[in-house]
């Protein structure tokens, strides 16, 4: 046995991981004055102890899910895409314009003209640093994060002049009616189930469609295996006859569109009209989601419905008590800190007590390797 | 999946438990903070005042982003908060599509008006106040040049730069009144050091009065004055106590009385829904004077507001309130 257990790999060392971070949360929460147990509880509670909380942990994590694979593909391909929150902002842009350009009669076919909006406008948002790594070897880090600076500008630029509705807010038109998607509410109340109001919609339907297709790109296709490959090794990637630069922007392209749907959940299913700052920093928590998550559409979603937990919960942990709301960002970043940057702290001692454990007695049903 | 099903047991069980409905009012901060020493300060005040006086408690939560405003009215609902108070104009798109889905809950709006069943609307007279305090600046300048910093360019804060305006003229016909916005963005409502930049390019152009309708961004607005050494004017809260030497007076909106007769009304069952205006005449808005401006405050001064504020009261001065037309006016 030469190393872990796939269980192991997949789901105890994100297990121990975020142990770890609530420990740590917890101890600051002591140093505060709170109860760290209560505290726990009323997070766990609200986020998943009713429909209101699945609804709003479900409609985050729908965010996450997105931004989480946008950074999964581009992980694929070895490029670091930071600009997911840009991107989603750019999506946001593309899902708004198309939603009030046409006065669409039904959702059905408001949504996949807003998800090819959103996906183009994330897209080309991601084209451009992607074309700069790819023909001048500009860093991607570097880019994408430069670029969300200029989304956010460009957003305000556009919604306190052009899209600005009357009024005195910096926010679009609201969208036709026929262009609101319909809420888990509504659906779940189709099938005689009562269903908080929460912001949860189809799009969460969308998602899960969308971690499958990754997976069938990532792992069925010729592409997928092109960007692996690349990911890999990118001499060996050449060796094999891939054109680094093509696959670069291809990932990107994918990527961005990517985070880019991640607007037809926020801003066509819950805000239903373009405010300026509708991504509330999922960009960048689609980060943590894909390292969380292995890269993996799977462990994505896992990863994602985990993080939208926390929001959901932190959130619930503000409203009920008196943590301030910096703390709630402290314990949200720990979990992040754990699950993300501090993964080989954790994985590095369990793959040597598993080496051990696993030379002196196999576990049973393990094929020897 | 055992332990996982168990622990959704745990939780379902948490739930139940949790149900019963609070019926305290909630009070939702702005954007800017609780203790912006203005706005959101002075409605923070009148629910403090009126725990204070009653006893009673309420639920209160800050908002960090735009995007957050539906979760947590929709949050405060749910918890059978009522009446929910929001505060300032952002919030008015995200209540016309809150209200109607909890139609046994009250809300209520400051600075504009929602018309839904459920919603309470309370707007000031800003041009009023501000008008008193435009008249106040231009009796204090010697310089005949006075000037206004705003928040964020919303028609909201020029009313209140128009009613100064107005005021300043009133006093001084050729007086020159300059007017500087901070930014376009809610983010103008709390930048404090550009608050301060444009009140020194103001004062290179000679302004030796400045009105901040600013929210946060006011602060650094005081400053500058102060250090500077010219009058000041502080809005919505009462901000003479900041610099007691140079602050001429506050035109203070009384946004705390608002939230308290809100919460009281709520509390007597006798909340009246539809629009309040609180003008001079309910003393919703006036200009402060206490220990701190005493000795700023000339007698010239104080004759020529009570009188102007009769005759607005009386409907003999007609003050321009922008809102309306969307346009000043006088010359600014």
């Amino acid at each position: 046995m030469t190393k872990m257990p796939r269980w192991a790999d997949i789901a105890l060392i994100p297990l121990i991981n975020l142990a770890l971070a609530l420990l740590v949360a917890g101890i600051v929460l002591l140093f505060i004055g709170q109860n760290p147990v209560e505290a726990l509880q009323i997070m766990v509670r609200g986020a998943v102890g009713s429909t209101y909380g699945w609804g709003y942990t479900l409609f985050y994590a729908t965010n996450f899910i997105f931004t989480g694979l946008a950074v999964a593909v581009a992980f694929h391909a070895k490029l670091f895409n930071i600009g997911g929150e840009g991107q989603a902002q750019l999506g946001s842009l593309g899902v708004a314009l198309v939603c009030l350009a046409v006065p669409w009669p039904h959702w059905l076919l408001a949504l996949p003209a807003a998800i090819v909006g959103g996906a183009v406008f994330g897209a080309a948002w991601a084209f451009i640093p992607a074309y700069l790594q790819a023909k001048r070897g500009s860093h991607i880090v570097i880019t994408t994060i430069m670029f969300n600076f200029i989304a956010s500008s460009l957003l305000v630029y556009l919604l306190v002049s052009t899209l600005k509705a009357p009024g005195m807010a910096p926010e679009s038109a609201r969208f036709p009616e026929g262009a609101w998607l319909p809420s888990a509410r509504e659906l779940f109340a189709s099938i005689g189930i009562e269903f908080s109001r929460a912001p949860l919609n189809v799009s969460f339907l969308v998602a899960l469609l969308a971690c499958w297709l990754v997976w069938l790109l990532l792992w069925r296709t010729r592409l997928g295996y092109e960007i692996r490959a690349l990911g890999h090794s990118e001499p060996a990637a050449r060796y094999a006859g891939i054109s680094p630069p093509r696959i670069v922007i291809i990932a990107m392209l994918i990527s961005g569109a990517l985070a880019g749907l991640m607007a037809v959940n926020a801003v066509m299913g819950e805000q239903e009209r373009l405010l300026q700052d509708n991504v509330l920093g999922a960009g960048f928590v689609g980060i943590a989601v894909a390292l969380m998550g292995r890269s993996h559409p799977v462990g994505v979603l896992l990863a994602a419905i985990l993080f939208g937990a926390l929001y959901q919960g932190g959130a619930e942990l503000e409203f009920e008590t008196s943590v301030p709301r910096q703390m709630i960002i402290v314990i949200q970043a720990l979990v992040i800190l754990f699950t993300g940057a501090l993964d080989n702290m954790v994985r590095e001692p369990v793959t040597g007590l598993f080496l051990r454990y696993g030379k002196r007695k196999p576990a049973p049903g393990t094929p020897a390797e | 999946m055992t332990s996982m099903s168990k622990i959704l047991g745990a939780a379902a069980t948490l739930a139940l438990s949790a149900g019963a409905a609070l019926a305290e009012p909630g009070l939702i901060i702005d954007l800017g903070g609780k203790f912006d020493k203005s706005f959101n300060e002075s409605a923070y005040t009148g629910a403090q005042r009126w725990v204070e006086e009653t006893g009673g408690d309420y639920v209160e939560t800050e908002l960090q982003s735009e995007a957050q405003r539906e979760q947590t009215m929709r949050r405060m609902a749910e918890r059978g908060a009522n009446p929910v108070v929001v505060l300032g104009f952002a919030n008015a798109s995200t209540l016309e599509k809150v209200a109607p889905d909890y139609p046994d809950t009250n809300f209520v709006i400051i600075d504009e008006q929602v018309d839904q069943p459920n919603v309470k609307s309370i707007k000031f007279a800003e041009h009023e106040g501000s008008y008193l305090a435009g008249m106040m600046a231009a009796i204090a300048s010697e310089t005949g040049t006075v000037s206004f910093v705003g928040g964020m360019d919303v028609p909201l804060i020029r009313k209140f730069a128009c009613g100064y305006a107005q005021g300043a003229k009133a006093v001084n016909e050729d007086i020159e009144v300059i007017q500087n916005m901070t930014g376009t963005t809610p983010a103008a409502w709390n930048d404090p050091v550009k608050g301060g930049e444009l009140t020194r390019s103001q004062i290179s152009q000679g302004s030796d009065v400045v009105y901040a309708a600013a929210g946060g961004t006011g602060v650094g607005v005081l400053q500058a004055a102060a250090d500077e050494g010219i009058y000041a004017i502080g809005v919505d809260s009462n901000q003479n106590y900041m610099h007691p030497e140079t602050m001429l007076t506050s035109m203070v909106k009384r946004v705390d009385n608002a939230v308290y007769d809100a919460f009281e009304a709520a509390e007597a069952g006798t909340l009246e829904t539809g629009l309040e205006v609180l003008d001079l005449e309910s003393e919703g808005v006036a200009l402060a004077m206490d220990e701190n401006n005493e000795d700023l405050v000339t007698e010239e001064m104080r004759t020529a507001i009570d009188e102007a504020k009769q005759q607005i009261i009386a409907g003999e001065i007609e003050v321009h309130d922008y809102t309306e037309t969307d346009s000043c006016p006088v010359e600014m």
